[in-house]
């Protein structure tokens, strides 16, 4: 039963993947070739050789892209649908698909906003190569943080809820979220690696896209699935008399 | 999560929460599946490597920045 949703939760993501690729390749790939451009500039100017391309551009943004963001939309599918399980019947009166929007929109927050707030997505041209293993520890330390505070908070508000109205133990779980997320953005450190001359409003539209992308992928993830599980329920997932 | 919080108050009427029983094994087969895809898509030939080379980088590139991981 749990495997038929976690199938469902890839094949929707698969579809999530491919509307973020849409998404990505129009609002996305002008800012990429954009920064390619300026990168291009600024090691001309260092008199540095341009970098040999091992993967044509036109993969890159066709092919690649969406080969990247259809895996990772499969991937996140199926860590949505298993979020889905444990919080279906779980969450109040919630019906299956009030649990899919739920769920995603925690998701959304919990896997894109808050991670993204601390440690934005970043174009090409930015960031120093030295670096490339510690800012990959504390993005994956970040989003841990996020999921487990999310995890932890929701329980505490399924408990505070047996006392409290849902609305309150609600209330008072997100309220924590965003204390305990707040004191870890500030004991983690910060990452500022943005090149001098590098467009304020270029980098501005590239992070946007970024999250846009997260958006596309959790909304679709929330919206088909919970049509999915409205329109063909499984024996799970139909109201109990 | 804690099974002795679940009430009959919250369940009446609504959906039947799955036993957490029948979800742990497919929550760690569905985890281990989206961290290997994660993996390549995010971090793989960036700060660590299984494959030689860059190509796997170098391919999904465009994807990894855009989805927000630490490129190079």
């Amino acid at each position: 039963m749990v495997g038929n949703l976690l199938i469902r939760g890839m094949i929707v993501g698969v579809l999530a993947g491919l509307l973020a690729f849409v998404f990505a390749y129009v609002f996305g790939e002008p800012w990429v070739d954009w920064a390619i451009g300026f990168e291009g500039k600024m090691d001309a100017m260092k008199g540095m050789a341009e970098e040999p391309e091992l993967v044509s551009r036109g993969v890159q943004s066709t092919f690649g892209l969406l080969t990247g963001v259809i895996v990772m939309g499969a991937a996140l599918g199926g860590i949505f649908s298993i979020a889905y399980a444990f919080a279906l019947g779980r969450l109040g009166r919630l019906s299956a698909p009030g649990t899919a929007v739920v769920v995603a929109v925690a998701c959304f927050v919990t896997f894109v906003l808050v991670p993204q707030i601390k440690f934005p997505a970043n174009p090409p041209s930015i960031g120093n190569p030295d670096t490339i293993v510690a800012r990959t520890g504390l993005y994956f330390t970040m989003l841990g943080t996020s999921v487990l505070i999310a995890i932890l908070c929701t329980m505490l508000a399924r408990s505070w809820s047996q006392r409290h109205s849902a609305w309150l133990s609600t209330l008072m779980g997100i309220a924590l979220y965003a204390v305990l997320m707040g004191i870890a953005m500030k004991a983690l450190p910060t990452v500022d690696e943005v090149p001098d001359g590098f467009a304020a409003n270029a980098l501005w539209h590239f992070r946007l896209a970024s999250i846009g992308i997260g958006a596309v992928i959790w909304g679709t993830l929330g919206i088909a699935f919970g049509y999915i599980a409205e329109r063909y329920p499984l024996a799970v997932e139909s109201t109990a008399h | 999560m804690s099974t002795t919080s679940l009430t009959p108050k919250l369940n009446s009427g609504s959906v039947q929460a799955i036993p957490l029983g029948a979800i742990a094994p497919w929550a760690i087969f569905g985890l281990l599946l989206a961290i290997v895809g994660i993996y390549f898509v995010g971090a793989e030939q960036g700060a660590t490597a299984l494959f030689k080379g860059m190509y796997v980088h170098e391919f999904v590139h465009d994807a990894r920045h855009l989805l927000g991981f630490p490129c190079h």
